[in-house]
């Protein structure tokens, strides 16, 4: 304190905001690269000429793009994953948002143990989630596969969705409500045109998320999928042996496919806030 | 919708009174609920049940019977003592090292970025588009013997041509650390975005420097986001055997890659079973402890 009342406190103040404006800007934009050095990776060698072994740089070449069903199995596995995602996302937004919505928006008894079986799933470990299903699978004599990747998905995404729509919900202006029904809508049609659309993008936002975790998902899915396979299952597996570059090509477009859907999220909200 | 008549205090009426008992709380709830009752606790339950299962003489492989062997608990530990430890210290590693690498990103995000925040938080998401498996075998090239890294230091004097960063502990717990990274930077920024500018212009008035504003303000009121951010670090990273198995080698082994093979490659059920649950029971011990700790710290 005594330091800070002698004249010459002002350079200390001044290298300390040199420090935190520049410094922190450089550590940041080294955080960046860190993080995209894999990504930019990934890209560049989905234009490896490499043949069914991906691991080494051999040339540049288009055809992977052009011919991503080149190596069938990635497709194969790409088109199981998007079907499993589907109908996960499908299932896991409707059970979620209705959770969310009794949560956010109802009392009843029982609050503490559903917030705790919301959490639960979050705060276990995948193994200890695949492990369980699968245990519970092969006391039940049921034979893992499709569906119950289906299962587990749904189970794991529910928590998320629930907590993405419940904080929209949360953050909602009652008194958008309370207007709609001062000009005498009754319960259903302030539901339908003014709760519906306002929490819209909070389930959108959720589905999103339940899509891409579904979609990424290894630990689970490997547990409970017998002998169907996924893209993430795929990887794994052919990871010793080498990936095939199409592998790359899915990995790149569907990075460059979520870049765009959130950025035409951010433009549409952006528009609508200003509109 | 009682719920309107509850959260604003007015239109309360007999009906709203009424309509706080009805049965739609219930049945919005029910679904979902049952499904995570049937998906997520029976097995546990029932991953419970294998843990003291017992194969008998002579019988199939993959044949267990239930005959209540806790020693089953002590087997297993004993057995994979190595691996387990290594789990939580290469978690705990790997989370000390995001939280360095996220809390200044996040600050940068939060306090300094401006117009660009948006673009800086997709930015922060946006290599989790790509799968984060594919991500890990692009570790497994850029740390590889041939990879840039490895060359470029093999140039210094003081290296070996030996040098190797694949299949070792550095490897592993890299790759932690950046597969977990998102989820501790979103509720770091989620927490300092939070903090009311005037609180640091406070602190500036009252003689604090820069560092001391920093350590007696934001940290403390960035405590939240600390919480949350380790904890969805170390509980998935703990639990991970996916860049032990791709990055690392059998010395490197974490307690999942153990449960994993003891599911498939050994078909020893009950000693898996018995793992996952001990790691699951240490996990929310350690996460409770930590969340009373970090309760009271935040007091102080």
């Amino acid at each position: 304190m005594k330091k800070d009342l002698l004249p010459r406190p002002s350079l200390s103040h001044r290298t300390g905001r040199w420090f935190s404006r520049n410094l922190i800007r450089i550590y940041a934009v080294l955080a960046f690269i860190y993080l995209f050095i894999p990504v930019a990776y990934t890209f560049a060698f989905s234009f490896n000429d490499a043949g069914k072994s991906n691991l080494v740089w051999k040339g540049f070449t288009l055809d992977n793009w052009k011919n991503p069903c080149g190596a069938p199995q990635v497709c194969t596995a790409v088109a199981n994953s998007l079907e499993i995602g589907i109908i996960s996302t499908v299932l896991a937004t409707i059970l979620g948002t209705m959770i969310a919505f009794a949560i956010g928006r109802h009392k009843f008894r029982g609050r503490k143990t559903t917030n705790l079986l919301i959490f639960l799933p979050m705060a276990t470990p995948e193994v200890v989630l695949g492990a369980s299903l699968l245990a519970m699978f092969l006391n039940l004599r049921i034979n893992p596969g499709f569906w119950t990747i289906v299962i587990a998905h749904v189970m794991f995404c529910i928590s998320f969705v629930v907590v993405t729509v419940k904080a929209r919900i949360a953050s909602l202006d009652p008194k958008l409500e309370q207007a709609a029904m001062d000009l005498y809508a009754n319960e259903r049609e302030t539901f339908r045109y003014v709760t519906l659309p306002l929490v819209m993008p909070g389930i959108a936002g959720a589905a999103l998320l339940a899509f891409s975790l579904s979609f990424d998902d290894f630990i689970i899915t490997n547990f409970n999928s017998g002998i169907v396979s996924t893209f993430p299952k795929f990887v794994y597996v052919s990871a010793a042996r080498g990936i095939p570059a199409q592998a790359n090509v899915i990995g790149s477009a569907m990075f460059f496919i979520a870049l765009i859907i959130v950025i035409v999220g951010q433009v549409v909200s952006r528009q609508r806030k200003r509109g | 919708m009682a719920f309107l008549h509850a959260a604003t205090g007015s239109h309360s009426g007999p009906k709203s009174e009424l309509k706080s008992k009805s049965w739609t709380p219930y049945l919005l709830l029910a679904p979902g609920l049952i499904w995570l009752v049937t998906f997520f606790i029976f097995p546990i339950l029932s991953l419970a049940s294998t843990s003291t299962m017992v194969r008998p003489e002579g019988a199939q492989i993959g044949t267990y019977v239930q005959e209540l062997r806790f020693a089953n608990y002590i087997d297993a530990f004993q057995a994979n003592q190595e691996q387990y430890i290594r789990s939580f210290v290469y978690a705990a590693i790997a989370t000390l090292l995001a939280l360095a690498i996220a809390y200044p990103l996040a600050y940068m995000i939060a306090f300094k970025s401006g117009k660009y925040r948006n673009i800086l938080l997709v930015m922060v998401v946006a290599p989790f588009f790509t799968s984060f498996l594919l991500r890990t075998v692009a570790w497994t090239q850029i740390l590889g013997d041939e990879g840039p890294i490895v060359s470029t230091l093999k140039l210094l004097p003081f290296v070996g041509d030996s040098m190797r960063l694949t299949s070792t502990p550095f490897a592993v717990v890299s790759g932690l650390t950046y597969n977990f990274l998102p989820f501790m930077t979103l509720p770091l920024y989620a927490s300092l975005e939070r903090i009311d500018p005037r609180t640091l212009e406070a602190a500036g008035d009252l003689y604090a420097n820069g560092f001391t504003t920093f350590r007696k303000v934001t940290v403390p009121l960035s405590m939240p986001g600390v919480v949350a951010g380790t904890l969805l670090t170390f509980i998935p990273a703990a639990g991970d055997y996916v860049n032990a198995a791709i990055l690392g080698s059998p010395s490197t082994k974490m307690i999942g890659n153990v449960i994993e093979s003891r599911f498939f490659a050994v078909v020893d059920y009950p000693t898996a079973a018995a793992l996952s649950f001990t790691l699951m029971a240490t996990i929310l011990i350690l996460v409770t402890l930590y969340i009373r700790r970090s309760g009271t710290d935040e007091l102080v």
